[in-house]
């Protein structure tokens, strides 16, 4: 389409709307105001207002888990650029579509240190699969549709585009370039899957392992373990790439995995991973990973493939049709000996039955439903939630798994919940965490966002700090005491509109979630626990998954704790 | 980690088609500055293709770290094609200014040296002469070996430059990612399956 007095800015916000980008997430300022002036002439594309461009970005980044499409993201030159940096590095790490569209000064003034100038491509480089600076009007549309492809195509990641004002300002006379199809998605060998399905049937202890880059073959795997009969393993990220309630589910692998998932990875014969990354919080030491498996690794990012685990058949490809043709031909493996054996560790899962975090995170993940999105932030909370929430299908647990970005899980849930407003999003937060980011408190209000529910699990600590200090630092808390300080969490949520609830106990927990999720808007609910509570299993930094504490171990009644937090407090002016 | 199957830690030469885009050194040198590789030398120039141009580096370590340098490196969008030399022909050429100490004793002999390497005199001083030598790394080296008696003052080498022998060309730049097909093939090669894999796993490769 041939279009007249359009301005680089129209042209951005033309090209947008022609990929079918219904929403973006920002804040604006100087150096992005064309961009902001047109966005009036574009009702087709809805803009969020964040309170902070983290807050804007997390909310991309949510929309992008839920969905599987890409999120959109805006800000201003300089600080507004370098407050996106963060969650750049978590998109990157996790591999989230996400294109983020920065403003900066006039060409004639870039490199002149001018007012709110910051060279964001050369500080977000590290951080973004690709990034530009748009140097001609002429280019923009052009730019904008190669940089949704790249965020989109292989193994997704944030892009950036920086947009000169005087680009946004310059009149453009070219066409609206028309969307890209879809990237071209690489099948894997013919040879590499005869090869892992040779190695499949040959089995004693198979077991399958899918990461965040499997989610998308959920279906597939499923049908996949299934036909084989194989017990499967998903990473925090993987969590609903194969629904839990099926019995070959073993839960999560690694640091804070389940002991039959870690159990197994160490026994196991033949271990087939599909889309995911062998992060050290997953393997653990490597050398004392899987150290008798042969390892199939199924992966579309071929330099994934070997670059933490020795693979035995790499499977370069895309996760969906490499479970689909591994499961062509299966035959149920007949192996009762290792499906006792798993059966036994499975049996060693401790649920919480007593008060505390654990507790209280299971009383609320044990409400969600099928379609509900589930975020988290990062810390204890996180690793419990993991280890307790049951997941049926995908894209319904949204977290910071690669940067573990605290402040992440507020906004994530916003974005979610703005994707999806008829299922409910609910996040499960720390207290610190949800003061890194708990501005967004006024999203909500702004856009009578209705159907986020926040849950903050208080301990008045870093708790997951803590419990690294309790055990690896003879209990010298440093800095982790938040009880003296933190806000009345109920009234902060008041300030804003967003109604809250609290529960101080287990008796009245029931009715504190009842009345929390029943609440026809947005709400938020404290739950107050006691402070000392570990997350367990646990395995050791630097220790072999082999290694698992599996237990909280006994511990001596917490004077120290109470005398540290009295120390802390005393400290206080 | 099992120990790599090729744990030798030798030179690899590597040279990659880039787009002509700015900071594509910056990108490209950050990759392995981050992930911790080192290039011992690097030296970039402009193509017979418009907007691509080559870089010839050469990177230190075992094959499995330049293995996944060389996958790191294909997965930025400004690359286009890499080679990595050393798994073919190829030729490969460094350039080197190299300034002699002179007296009037060592003069004859420096120039016979010279010219049995056929450097180029291209500076003459009165007590120094400054050559230029074109040739492989070991002819160079070997040069500045035989020089360095009468002493050496200063040297500058280009870095090393390579092309794969035989008549073909660049693929061109949009045949984007090239390798991709051919990315497992060392992988598939160079796995070994593990011993203390358990009994009835067929040998693989
Ligand atoms: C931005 C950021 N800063 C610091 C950390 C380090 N960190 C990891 S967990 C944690 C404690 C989280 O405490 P809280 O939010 O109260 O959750 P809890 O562990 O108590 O459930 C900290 C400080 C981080 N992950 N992210």
């Amino acid at each position: 389409m041939t279009q007249t007095d359009l301005t680089g800015a129209k042209a951005l916000w033309a090209t947008l709307a022609g990929h079918g980008i219904t929403t973006v997430f920002g804040y604006p300022g100087g150096a992005i105001m064309p961009v902001y002036d047109a966005l009036t002439f574009y009702p087709e594309v809805r803009h969020v207002l964040a309170r902070h461009e983290q807050g804007a970005i997390h909310a991309a980044e949510g929309w992008a888990k839920a969905t599987g499409e890409i999120g959109v993201c805006l800000a201003t030159s300089g600080p507004g650029a370098t407050n996106l940096v963060t969650g750049l590095a978590d998109a990157m790490l996790d591999s989230v579509p996400l294109l983020a569209i920065t403003g900066n000064v006039a060409r004639h003034l870039m490199g002149t240190d001018a007012f709110q100038e910051a060279d964001i491509t050369g500080i977000t480089l590290p951080v973004t699969k690709h990034n530009y600076v748009v140097r001609e009007v002429e280019e923009l549309p052009r730019v904008i549709a190669e940089a949704i492809r790249i965020a989109r195509s292989g193994r997704p990641g944030p892009v950036l585009v920086d947009i000169p004002k005087d680009i946004q300002l310059a009149a453009y006379h070219g066409e609206i370039a028309v969307p890209h199809a879809r990237p071209e998605i690489p099948t894997p060998r013919p040879e590499a899957i005869e090869r892992a399905r040779e190695l499949l049937q040959t089995a004693k202890k198979p077991v399958i392992m899918a990461g965040g880059g499997s989610l998308d073959a959920a279906a597939e795997i499923t049908a996949l373990a299934r036909a084989w009969d194989i017990p499967v393993i998903t990473t925090l990220m993987g969590l609903g790439a194969f629904p839990s309630s099926d019995p070959l589910w073993l839960g999560m692998p690694g640091m804070h995995g389940s002991v039959a998932a870690n159990r197994a990875i160490s026994e196991a014969d033949v271990l087939l991973g599909i889309g995911l990354r062998f992060d050290d919080r997953v393997t653990g030491r490597v050398s004392g990973f899987a150290p008798n498996a042969a390892i199939i690794h199924v992966d579309l990012d071929a330099a994934e493939i070997g670059k933490i685990v020795r693979t035995h058949v790499p499977v370069r490809g895309d996760a969906r049709a490499a479970a689909a043709l591994l499961a062509e031909g299966a035959r149920k493996l007949d192996l009762p000996e290792w499906r006792a054996q798993i059966n036994e560790w499975k049996s060693r899962t401790v649920e919480p039955d007593h008060w505390g975090a654990g507790y209280a995170v299971k009383a609320v993940v044990d409400r969600l439903r099928p379609d509900d999105i589930l975020s988290s932030d990062v810390g204890q909370h996180q690793m419990l939630a993991a280890q307790l929430a049951r997941f049926e299908r995908p894209r319904r647990w949204i977290n910071s798994g690669g940067l573990g970005t605290m402040g992440f899980g507020f906004p994530a849930a916003i974005g979610a919940g703005m994707a999806e407003p008829g299922v409910t999003s609910i996040v499960i937060a720390g207290d610190g965490g949800f003061q890194m980011t708990a501005q967004e408190l006024a999203t909500l209000k702004k856009y009578d966002v209705r159907n986020v529910k926040i849950c903050i699990i208080n301990n008045s600590y870093l708790g997951m700090v803590r419990q690294w200090q309790e055990l690896f630092h003879e209990k010298r808390y440093s800095e982790v005491y938040l009880g003296d300080s933190n806000p009345d969490f109920l009234k902060l949520a008041d300030a804003y509109d967003v109604p809250g609830y609290r529960a101080d106990c287990a008796e009245e927990l029931p009715e504190a979630i009842d009345a929390w999720l029943a609440d026809p808007k947005s709400a938020l609910l404290e739950i107050v626990v006691p402070n000392e509570h570990g997350v367990f299993p646990m395995v050791p930094a630097g220790a072999a998954l082999s290694e698992m504490i599996e237990t909280e171990p006994p511990r001596a009644p917490t004077p120290g704790i109470e005398r540290n937090a009295a120390a802390e407090e005393a400290k206080q002016p | 980690m099992t120990a790599p199957l090729d744990s030798e830690q030798r030179d690899h030469l590597v040279s990659a088609l880039v787009r002509d885009e700015p900071r594509v050194l910056t990108r490209i040198t950050s990759l392995f500055g981050r992930r911790g590789y080192n290039i011992r030398s690097l030296s970039v120039g402009s193509t017979e293709h418009p907007g691509l141009s080559r870089m010839t580096f050469v990177v230190t370590g075992d094959r499995g770290v330049v293995e996944q340098a060389m996958r790191q490196l294909e997965k930025l969008h400004d690359v286009v094609k890499i080679i990595d030399h050393s798994l073919e022909k190829f030729v490969d050429r460094e350039l080197v200014l190299v300034k002699v100490a002179i007296t009037p004793e060592s003069r004859v002999e420096v120039r016979q040296i010279a010219e049995d390497f056929r450097a180029r005199i291209v500076d003459v001083g009165r007590h120094a002469l400054t050559f230029e030598v074109t040739g492989d790394e070991g002819k160079i080296t070997a040069f500045i070996e035989q020089m360095r008696s009468f002493g050496i003052l200063e040297t500058m080498r280009t870095g090393r430059v390579a092309l794969t022998r035989g008549s073909n060309a660049d693929i061109p730049s949009h045949v984007y990612h090239a390798g991709e097909t051919e990315a497992l093939r060392p992988a598939v090669d160079g796995v070994e399956p593990r011993e203390t894999r358990a009994g009835g796993v067929p040998n693989l490769f």
